[in-house]
């Protein structure tokens, strides 16, 4: 089992793309996070912003883009660790050398949250050093939230992202491929939850209560829970953070399910 | 007598058309298995079966008398090499090697095997046609195996190449392996494998050794000088039923190996031979042959 772990990081850590991808959410994260804000604030029109950059308030920060665009970029990566054994034909390279698909597929699950490991601390570390920035420049005190609430942040931050990530992996598994399920869990992710949440659930009432069973919601209030502010993306408290919690995970096992099921009983053609 | 490899009544459907239809093959241990037929025979189908990459639709197989249990001791390349194009040669093989639990320091003796050491460092997207061969019959070794399962090995490899692989081929046999390769080659089966499978449409039409199914079609080429000479030579030899005339041309159905017997008469006769060439039957007179389809 090590060894096949071994396997898929090597895979994955030799990839620009899971960096660009890393790279990406980070960027995003902190440019919508402090540098924009930041620059708001010094024009004088969004003076109230300044606390939400200030290191009390780095957890937060740090998990705003989950439930959306990160998520959309988790949701890549875990195409693109299962798609493209697809996409290159590899599976049956793979299937010869080790023919147990639940070791092989198991791996590629520790893979995936090793990786979205390594994208939440990395975000962490990159909100935390903006918000030291902000406070030195500001002249503000260094007050760090504590160790329980960084925990738990990290934690469902964690939970979001493994759990797009394995969306992207069930998808790659249904859909046999690398672009379709890229493109349709952008889809579903950038608009369709969009639209539901801005003009759909005001409208009409049934889907105003399906909201609070759908993976996006939930991680947006989750993120809520956790400190983001209700101005990113999805971030809205529709629910308590221990239901969004549950639902967030039972997502992540449904989609680690289907897509191992699918695997195991498919053909390699 | 053991069986690397039994298949019993194995078939696969796709839809109503079976891809292979009510196969029983058995590829003893230690030889060479040429496993032979046209596109679409069902060859890849079937191999693709054996290593559990895809579902029999009934009947059973076994490995070694055994139902299959992992393949730790089988090594096979379906339908071409593919591999990581990011990666290095030696980086896609440690990836594999992990997938085998094989240890990462087999990458570089089978590396050495196919004599790719000093390419092994360049990212595989830029390997040309045969340097992917090869280094997909160094994964095929990275386990050492007993069974070597090759889906038309030298498919793509210009004549070198191929002559490369199927010296490879032998030498692995040579070394107490038994290896089952597919093939649309009759010639390519004719020169590596002990015994082969005709495939045709999902079935089986003869599984004999080698020497046995070539002995059937086939012809001699002659060509001599005088005609008339050689003809009425030639009648005699080997009667005029067996004896096609086309001017100085003529093809005789004999085996093979009346070749010199035929030669030494004409010369004798004062007939002088400018050809005397063995014709093999092409697959598809073998197929037609074999299914008993008039031509
Ligand atoms: N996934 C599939 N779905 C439907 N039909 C299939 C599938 N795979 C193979 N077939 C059909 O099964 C038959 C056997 O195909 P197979 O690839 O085994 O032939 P082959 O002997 O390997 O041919 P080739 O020499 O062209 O590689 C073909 O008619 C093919 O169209
Ligand atoms: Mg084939």
């Amino acid at each position: 089992m090590t060894t096949a772990i071994r396997a898929e990081l090597t895979k994955q850590g030799h990839r620009s793309a899971s960096w660009l991808l890393l790279g990406i959410g980070t960027l995003l994260t902190v440019t919508f996070g402090y540098l924009v804000p930041y620059v708001g604030l010094s024009d004088g029109s969004a003076a109230r912003g300044l606390d939400a950059m200030l290191p009390g308030n780095f957890v937060g920060a740090a998990v705003g883009g989950l439930p959306v665009f990160v998520g959309a970029l988790a949701l890549i990566f875990g195409v693109l660790v299962a798609g493209s054994e697809y996409g290159y034909e590899t599976w049956k390279a793979v299937l010869v050398q080790d023919p147990s698909r639940v070791r092989v597929y198991t791996a590629k699950l520790a893979t995936i949250a090793a990786g979205t490991l390594t994208g939440v601390l990395v975000l962490f570390t990159a909100t935390a050093l903006c918000s030291v920035g902000v406070a030195s420049l500001e002249d503000q005190a260094i007050v760090w939230p504590s160790a329980v609430d960084i925990a738990t942040g990290l934690g469902g931050a964690w939970l979001m992202a493994t759990m797009w990530a394995a969306l992207g992996v069930a998808l790659a598994i249904v859909l046999r491929s690398v672009a379709l399920p890229i493109g349709l869990g952008l889809v579903w992710m950038l608009a369709v939850q969009n639209l539901l949440a801005a003009i759909a659930a005001p409208l009409v009432p049934a889907i105003a209560d399906l909201q609070k069973y759908l993976p996006g919601p939930n991680a947006g209030a989750l993120a809520a829970s956790l400190g983001a502010s209700p101005q990113a993306p999805g971030v809205d408290a529709i629910v308590g953070a221990g239901h969004a919690t549950i639902a967030v995970a039972a997502y992540l096992v449904a989609f680690c399910g289907i897509g191992g099921w699918l695997l195991h009983r498919r053909d390699i053609t | 007598m053991s069986f690397a490899v039994e298949t019993t009544k194995l078939t696969k459907r796709y839809g109503s058309t079976p891809a292979v239809d009510q196969l029983s093959i058995t590829v003893r241990e230690g030889e060479v298995y040429g496993f032979l037929g046209p596109n679409g025979a069902g060859k890849t189908t079937t191999l693709r079966m054996l290593l559990g990459l895809i579902r029999p639709t009934s009947g059973s197989l076994t490995l070694f008398g055994e139902r299959p249990r992992g393949l730790a001791r089988v090594g096979a390349l379906i339908e071409g090499p593919t591999f990581y194009p990011y990666l290095s040669g030696r980086t896609n093989l440690r990836v594999l090697a992990d997938h085998a639990g094989v240890s990462r320091r087999r990458v570089d003796e089978v590396l050495e095997l196919v004599d790719l050491t000093d390419r092994a460092a360049e990212v595989f997207r830029t390997y040309s046609l045969g340097m992917k061969q090869r280094l997909g019959l160094a994964a095929v070794l990275l386990k050492d195996p007993d069974l070597l399962i090759l889906d038309e090995p030298t498919n793509g490899l210009d004549p070198a190449g191929m002559a490369d692989m199927r010296q490879t081929i032998r030498r692995l046999a040579e070394d107490g392996r038994t290896v089952l390769l597919s093939s649309h080659l009759l010639a390519e089966v004719e020169q590596i494998c002990d015994r082969v499978g005709v495939l045709h449409k999902g079935k089986l039409l003869i599984e004999t050794t080698v020497a046995e199914l070539t002995s059937g079609g086939g012809s001699l080429r002659v060509t001599a000088t005088p005609a008339d000479t050689a003809y009425t030579v030639l009648t005699a030899v080997v009667g005029a039923d067996h004896v096609h005339a086309d001017n100085e041309v003529f093809e005789l159905d004999v085996p093979a190996t009346e070749a010199a017997r035929i030669n030494a008469e004409l010369v004798a006769a004062g007939v002088s031979v400018s050809e005397l060439r063995w014709l093999q039957p092409a697959l598809e007179d073998m197929f037609l042959q074999l299914t008993g389809v008039e031509s």
